[in-house]
């Protein structure tokens, strides 16, 4: 990571270490699992060049799978949070896999079309409880702390996140990353250069919903619940418009969007009720219209202007 | 440095809590405002059937209260909005619960999110007087009789009603068409066990997602059942929207339909053309007497509509709840839930009710049938009342509950 | 009472009925997309909320305006298309020298911004519409109850698609139209108005979903969310179609309600899922889609 990167991480894991002082901390918890969320969705959108529709229905998934674990196999909190992030990266294998076959905008409606199946059938399963959803999920203990007590959990969390956001970064600077740019930019040319760009893509989309499984699997232990909202395609667009908002293909982009998004939310639903949906909707519009690269994009754009770099 | 810092402000923000609590128990008042949230559905399938009605209903018990007994501490009343979503209505009571100091919830229509929400109620050792949901886990499998009662009606009692009374008439073969979530299976399961102890035969049952935009197709299996009645185990919108296609696909000419959970509002919005002849139970009816009347006038001149027992039931309850904070002298929740229990409950909505040892308000539920449209003398006057059914008979017998915190 | 596979030929008649006409929906909206994408390369995620604003206008326009369900037929998709129109000519007119899926994700928030404007505006409980006077009540054959609504709906949408078909296939207009799909730089020098017929075409796609809102309004709850899970579905479909041809979208369409409805009589608990199923078949033996061309 340059060092630019790693100054900014670090400055940002401190504020977030004493954020709970000043602000509720199940709502830094829900962004952080947002955040880490939308990292995992840039991943594969920013880097690779998927744009995924489905992606919720990892986070729903793993958050499913992980409230089961933990409910009714009273399996240990770190256990059940694997057992989540690993159905997830399976469930990311099957989707993958079929929706790889097509490309470009073809691709992008499969992965809706696949993920609204998956959906369907949370509904209708009886383990996810339908409607009603997984309730009274415990939070259960780690090394002798009480995970009940709001701040223990928020340090997990902030362990979480921090390590996969180190993970995603490790990833995006290796070799396999390079490649991945490489598919995004002239994916002809990197075939061409005798890369199995289909493989890579799979994993990649693995990775990514792997991730985002882990993203759904914390947010069940910090809300002791699993509902259907988690799969719906609505939340799939959430996580697009918190990429595209913080800024495709940067680093910090997606925590900043899912930072702004997560927040508008929080302080509009009481206020405004359903026209939370269509100031959604027109940051999307606007955002594609005049604000493609993102708040960070454009902030980084700006800032080289300014100091006389080409941007 | 920072790590010591940063200890001791962790162990402060731990403690304090514990020293307010502290605090509370001696008799005071929590932040010195008793804080009321009304958790409800404003603009979806069941926003008729509570939704700003019963904040309204919230919002006269706390005006009369404050007129009759000139309470010393402050009343405030929040209200939301949980878009019939379990996790939507858990995060906004959580969030009440722990930054806004609210003490008591009301209203909580929709089963699925009652339960969630009565899961954190009892978590934060808080109050939950449930006015608007019906299933009957809220006082057995998933009861909490310490922090919620179960206030106006449940599956049990709607099933009865009708269970028992149209079986009885000769029409003995049901079928459900049923909404698939808890208070669906809820109201289902005790209708069947209904229909069957009245001798009636059950011949199945479909399940519709909640708010389903098409109900044809599952009309059509109850229509190939050839049952007698064909039972709507939902509520409100999908109530409304299955009787109207029901009559579309002329289902109404062979089989009866028997709407488990209907209310005055409903009829309202159908007409008596198309409900009249129907049964059920109901909690609440604004023209039984001159106390229901004066209160569903001075309701109606507010909120263009008569109130059903939701509003009706939610204003009963925080009358109750105030009644009780004022008589304990402190919004501490094991206080005020045994000053409830012990007191009766005697006000428009209801006489004579009492709130039982699992969570239970026990009251009056009444038979109705909906008047033929030549029956009825002003807007509003849909009911004959067939037979009040006494509470102990009306609800489920604590012989029988299911709660694990009950002692038999 | 005869039946076939154990389930009574009423129950059986009344869902394939039922299928055919979700049916019509799927082959009337997917001939919407299939005609969009052609032209722009966009794939318009608007197109359910389009369709919902077209079942809204038909209500609205009885509600507060008196007007009648035989004129909206008429008023509503025409309103659709200029508020198409305007979207192209507004926004996605500047999308064209991008990446497609920009145009993805600008009709997505379009959808959001209409399905939400409408919830704030009605909520999500869905308004009554009656079935027009001449149109209510079913014929009685015999085997199954016809409602004649649900037949007109069938007859009209069917009519629809035939009249696209033979517009795009037939018609002088149609030739241009297939001319700029192919070849927009060439014959644009031909001196044909290509951004006009651009602009025509995205009206024309979106006013088809109006008229299917139209068609629906009676049949169903007009409810904010309408468009929104039966989109997906659609795309579902337009997958399996491929888009190549417009005979193959409508056939697509109508094979795939019909299939959903018999799912519904033998198994219930896959019906929601079957189109999905199906997609996933057909991904893995033809990726190109059964009436596809991979572009």
């Amino acid at each position: 990571m340059s060092r630019r990167v790693t100054i900014a991480y670090l400055a940002g894991l401190a504020l977030l270490m004493l954020a709970p002082m000043f602000i509720y901390p199940i709502l830094v918890m829900k962004v952080l699992c947002f955040a880490l969320f939308a990292c995992a969705f840039n991943l594969l959108l920013g880097y690779t060049g998927l744009l995924s529709f489905g992606h919720a229905v990892f986070l729903g998934g793993a958050a499913y799978v992980t409230g089961h674990a933990l409910k009714v196999w009273e399996l240990p909190t770190l256990v059940g949070l694997l057992a989540g992030t690993v159905a997830a990266a399976a469930l990311g294998w099957l989707i993958g896999s079929l929706a790889i076959r097509r490309q470009g905008i073809y691709f992008a409606m499969v992965t809706l079309a696949l993920a609204q199946m998956v959906y369907f059938l949370f509904l209708q399963a009886p383990f996810t409880g339908g409607e009603d959803g997984l309730q009274g999920v415990p939070r259960g203990t780690l090394f002798g702390l009480d995970l009940s007590v709001d701040i223990n959990l928020y340090y997990l969390v902030l362990a979480i996140f921090a390590g996969s956001f180190w993970l995603i970064q490790r990833t995006i600077h290796s070799p396999f990353g390079q490649i991945l740019k490489a598919i995004r930019e002239n994916e002809p040319r990197a075939i061409s250069l005798g890369y199995d760009v289909a493989k890579y893509k799979l994993l990649a989309f693995v990775l990514s919903a792997g991730l985002a499984g882990l993203a759904g699997a914390t947010k069940t232990v910090v809300f002791k619940f699993a509902t259907l909202t988690d799969a719906h395609w609505h939340t799939s667009g959430e996580v697009v418009l918190m990429t595209l908002l913080g800024g495709m293909g940067t680093v910090f982009g997606p925590v900043v969007g899912a930072t702004v998004i997560v927040t508008l939310q929080n302080e509009l639903a009481d206020k405004v009720g359903s026209l939370v949906t269509v100031i959604m909707g027109a940051i999307f519009v606007i955002c594609v219209l005049a604000f493609r690269r993102g708040i960070v994009g454009e902030s980084l754009a700006l800032y080289r202007r300014m100091i006389g770099q080409k941007p | 440095m920072m790590k010591r810092k940063l200890l001791a402000l962790t162990l402060s923000a731990l403690l304090l809590p514990a020293a307010g609590s502290a605090l509370a128990q001696a008799g005071k008042i929590s932040g010195d405002v008793v804080k009321i949230a009304v958790l409800t559905d404003m603009s979806g399938v069941y926003s008729a059937l509570g939704g700003k009605g019963s904040v309204l209903g919230a919002e006269m018990a706390i005006e009369d209260f404050k007129a009759q007994f000139k309470p010393k501490f402050k009343i405030e009343l929040v209200s939301a909005d949980h878009q019939n979503k379990a996790d939507v209505g858990s995060n906004k009571v959580r969030e009440w619960y722990d930054t806004q100091g609210v003490d008591m919830v009301t209203d909580v229509l929709n089963s699925g999110v009652a339960i969630a929400v009565a899961k954190v109620t009892t978590e934060k050792n808080k109050i939950m007087l449930n006015t608007g949901a019906a299933s009957t886990r809220l006082t057995n499998e998933d009861c909490a009789p310490n922090n919620v009662v179960h206030y106006v009606y449940d599956t049990y009692a709607l099933a009865n009603g009708p269970g028992k009374a149209v079986t009885k008439q000769g029409k003995d073969s049901w079928f459900f068409l049923t909404a698939d979530y808890a208070f669906g299976h809820s109201l289902e399961k005790d209708s069947m066990d209904a229909v069957k102890a009245s001798g009636g035969k059950v011949l199945g049952a479909v399940r519709h997602p909640l708010n389903a935009s098409d109900f044809s197709s599952f009309l059509l299996q109850a229509q190939a059942s050839k049952a007698k009645v064909i039972g709507l185990a939902n509520a409100g919108g999908d109530t409304i929207n299955s009787i109207k296609a029901a009559n579309e696909f002329g289902i109404t000419k062979n089989q009866t339909l028997v709407g488990l959970l209907t209310t005055v509002v409903d009829i309202h919005a159908l007409g008596l053309q198309t409900t009249q002849g129907m049964m059920f139970t109901e909690g609440f009816y604004w023209n039984l007497n001159k106390e229901t009347r004066e209160f569903s006038r001075r309701f109606f001149s507010r909120h263009k509509g008569m109130p059903n027992m939701l509003p009706a039931g939610t204003y009963s309850a925080v009358l109750h709840y105030l009644k009780a904070v004022q008589a304990a002298g402190t919004d501490d929740t094991a206080a005020v839930m045994k000053q409830m229990k012990a007191t009766p409950i005697n006000d428009a909505f209801a006489k004579g009710g009492k709130i039982r040892e699992d969570g239970r308000m026990v009251h009056d539920m009444y038979l109705v049938e909906v008047k033929k449209p030549g029956e009825s003398k002003e807007p509003w006057d849909y009911y004959n009342v067939k037979q009040v059914i006494p509470g102990d008979e009306a609800f489920q017998p604590m012989a029988l509950s299911r709660c694990p915190a009950v002692k038999k | 009472m005869t039946e076939i596979f154990g389930v009574p030929i009423q129950a059986l008649f009344g869902q394939l009925m039922l299928g055919l006409v979700n049916g019509s929906f799927y082959a009337v909206l997917s001939l919407g997309l299939a005609v969009i994408f052609g032209m722009l390369n966009i794939i318009n995620f608007a197109h359910g909320a389009l369709y919902m604003a077209g079942a809204m206008l038909t209500w609205i326009g009885l509600e507060y305006l008196g007007i009648s369900y035989w004129w909206m037929l008429v008023l509503a998709p025409i309103g659709v298309g200029l508020i198409g129109i305007a979207i192209e000519r507004l926004m996605l007119q500047w999308l064209y020298k991008l990446d497609h899926l920009y145009g993805l994700l600008l009709t997505f928030g379009l959808a959001l911004m209409i399905e939400g404007l409408f919830r704030d505006l009605y909520g999500v409980a869905g308004q009554p519409y009656s079935i027009p006077e001449e149109l209510s009540g079913a014929f009685n054959l015999g085997f199954m109850f016809l409602p004649k609504y649900r037949a007109w709906v069938v007859v009209a949408s069917l009519s629809v698609c035939l009249f696209t078909w033979f517009m795009i296939e037939k018609t002088r207009l149609g030739a241009y139209l297939r001319a700029a799909t192919e070849n927009p730089k060439l014959t644009q020098a031909f001196g044909i108005n290509v951004p006009l017929m651009v602009m025509l075409t995205y009206g024309f796609g979106v006013g088809l979903a109006g008229f299917a809102g139209v068609l629906a309004a009676p049949a169903s709850q007009i409810s904010p969310l309408m468009g929104s899970n039966l989109i997906i579905v659609v795309f579902a479909v337009v997958v399996i179609g491929g888009m190549g041809s417009i005979l193959g979208s409508v056939v697509t369409g109508l094979g795939l309600g019909i299939i959903e409805g018999m799912t519904k009589v033998f198994w219930p608990e896959a019906s929601a899922t079957v189109v999905f199923m199906i997609m996933a078949v057909v991904l893995m033996f033809r990726p190109a889609g059964l009436f596809g061309r991979e572009k």
